[in-house]
């Protein structure tokens, strides 16, 4: 493996590629649309297909197809794409068809979307965001892993950042460990043996061969998702021992305020630092503990405050919680405003930590 | 065989039981429907299956079925299957035939699947030329949900929501899918058939059985436009179902081969 100079999209799409993935179908929207380029270039190279679909909803569609077929398969888009693909994204989730989505996002205002769904069902999705390039190509790899070990669809959720930074990068790959049998693949062969297959939602079986049925089957499902909120949250942090103020911020959001904090505890201040890197499942237990001692919790994201709500929910104390985040894109709609910007961020802790109260 | 071979012995009772048996089911059902009396849909899953058979794809064949009525023979048809959402089954079944391309792929859709929620699906499956056989079973309503309009609903037509008939004005004008998607280029086969008669079920098993090898052939898009009975859905008594039919869809659309 060879270190390359690649574009954030082009580094995802080799890491993809190294994990497996044979499939890929999309709908051009920036700033996904470099990932969607570089998978129709790279993917027919190591035999693999690459489908510049019609819209959102049938690239997604396509994919839950090849996936259900065996296929390690993903597709993306950002926003309003994301949107589009809910309901596949949750038919998957219930009849349990692993692929990933990547959603290389305008801003942080996906932060629902992700982790809430739009779709029906008790589902959710594994949502994982990457702080950067680097740490973008391991979640690739690892997300193809956690789609197949949970059979169920995976979301990565990176930015403009991380799909137009050029880096230098390897691309090797990972073992992730065993993963189950994978018995459930429609290969075509079960017909006409009284034992053909059938991927289904409702997941009522054959007549011959009568499945579990809705209620088991969906009871099942929810209780897969707790058990994975169980074991798959992920999560950095740093100085919270000590603590009076913990700063909390995902994505790319996150290296500015590691960066400021650094820079604050130079100084002095008693303050830490900590990162969801699961959006979900939200680290709730290691942010509370995390937050045993401070007097201040400051959750800075851009947006009007989404992940505030997992915050207030497992922070030890959330009257502590306060925002200091805000919406911020750049004009264009295809990158961060002025909010994302070290100085801007250090003026907003600053302010909370002199205002006397929790600002 | 000589004319006193076939002499039949009138003296006495016959030996077994004097009517010919024959197997009442294609070997591919696993269980009983349970759609309506008088549904064309059992009749047209009973096509589909003998015409796998008689192919002797079973073993490399996976269907996807959207939402309908017909949504239950997932249970029932020993094929592998998935059951997708309602209008998606062309971009599943895409995804599907090109990572198994040695598989045969179908589809098996209603109108207010295709038509209605999936229209873009299947018109962009058939310009790109997918190498799968879509089968519409129409019968210009929404059976499953009681009798709704969709957009195959013809003039005139009553339902639950064109009480007084379809009206162009209000409604709008049915789509002609078959033809719609025989005016684009990637395909290899388009038919509409019926199966009110017993010559139109015959003609549909044919047409259904040049879909799939046109599919196998790698020659291109496949579709067969069925029109099917649904008395539940048009109110109609069971026995007046194909007279029905033959008075309504069959007038808007026209039955025969539009791509071959
Ligand atoms: S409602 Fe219509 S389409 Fe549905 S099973 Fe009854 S007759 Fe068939």
């Amino acid at each position: 493996m060879t270190r390359e100079l690649l574009e954030g999209s082009a580094a995802i799409a080799a890491a993809a590629i190294t994990a497996g993935c044979r499939f890929f179908a999309g709908y051009p929207m920036s700033p996904f649309t470099g990932l969607l380029e570089s998978m129709s270039r790279e993917l027919p190279a190591v035999g693999g297909v690459c489908v510049n679909a019609e819209s959102e909803i049938e690239g997604a569609n396509m994919v839950l197809g090849a996936a259900a077929a065996g296929t390690r398969s993903a597709t993306g888009s950002c926003g309003q794409g994301i949107a589009l693909m809910q309901e596949t994204i949750a038919e998957a989730a219930l009849n349990e068809t692993p692929f990933v989505v990547f959603n290389m996002a305008r801003n942080q205002q996906d932060y629902f979307q992700c982790t809430r769904g739009g779709g029906w069902g008790d589902y959710r999705t594994i949502t994982l965001a990457p702080k950067d390039v680097t740490e973008a190509v391991e979640h690739t790899q690892l997300l193809f892993h956690l789609a197949e070990l949970h059979r169920a669809p995976v979301i990565l959720y990176g930015d403009p950042l991380i799909a137009q930074t050029r880096i230098s990068v390897t691309v090797a790959p990972r073992d992730y460990g065993p993963l189950p049998a994978r018995d459930w693949v429609l290969d075509g062969t079960g017909g006409g043996t009284g034992r053909s297959r059938q991927v289904w939602t409702w997941a009522m079986g054959k007549a011959t061969d009568p499945g579990p049925g809705p209620d088991r089957h969906w009871r099942a499902v929810a209780d897969k998702f707790d058990a994975i909120a169980g074991v798959e949250a992920r999560f950095e942090q740093a100085y919270v021992d000590d603590a009076e103020t913990v700063v909390v911020a995902f994505g790319t959001a996150a290296l500015f305020v590691e960066y400021v904090v650094e820079e604050l505890r130079a100084e002095g201040h008693r303050i830490g630092w900590f990162r969801p890197v699961s959006l979900w499942p939200f680290p709730g237990e290691a942010l509370a503990a995390a937050t045993t001692g401070a007097r201040r919790v400051l959750v800075f994201e851009l947006n009007a405050g989404q992940m505030l709500d997992d915050v207030r929910i497992h922070a030890a104390d959330r009257s502590v919680v306060r925002f200091i985040g805000g919406v911020s894109i750049a004009e264009s709609g295809l990158a961060y405003g002025d909010l994302m910007d070290a100085p801007v961020i250090r003026d907003r802790i600053l302010a909370a930590l002199t205002g006397g109260v929790p600002a | 065989m000589t004319r006193e071979q076939i002499i039949i012995d009138t003296s006495g009772p016959p030996a077994g039981p004097a009517r010919k048996v024959a197997d009442p089911k294609p070997s591919l059902l696993l269980g009983e429907h349970s759609l309506c009396p008088g549904c064309g849909e059992p009749v047209a899953l009973r096509l589909l299956l003998e015409v796998l058979q008689e192919l002797d794809i079973v073993q490399r064949t996976i269907g996807v079925v959207g939402h309908g009525c017909y949504g239950s023979f997932v249970r029932i048809m020993d094929v592998d299957v998935l059951q997708c959402l309602h209008g998606r089954a062309p971009s599943c079944a895409t995804g599907i035939k090109r990572v198994r391309p040695e598989c045969a792929v179908f589809t098996m859709q209603g109108d207010g699947d295709m038509a209605n929620e999936g229209l873009q699906e299947v018109l962009h499956a058939a310009a790109r030329g997918e190498r799968i056989t879509c089968v519409l079973l129409n019968n210009g309503v929404f059976g499953d949900t009681g009798g709704q309009l969709t957009a195959t609903t013809v003039l005139g037509q009553r339902t639950k929501t064109s009480l007084a008939g379809r009206e162009a004005e209000t409604h709008g004008y049915p789509i002609p899918v078959a033809d719609l998607v025989a005016s684009l280029q990637g395909t290899a086969y388009v038919a509409r058939g019926t199966v009110s008669t017993a010559g139109g079920v015959a003609q549909t098993r044919r047409m259904l059985r040049k879909a799939f090898e046109a599919q196998l052939a790698g020659a291109g898009f496949s579709l067969v436009e069925i029109l099917t009975m649904c008395p539940t859905g048009w109110f109609v008594p069971t026995a007046e179902g194909p007279g029905y039919l033959g008075g309504s869809l069959e007038q808007t659309y026209p039955l025969g081969e539009l791509v071959t």
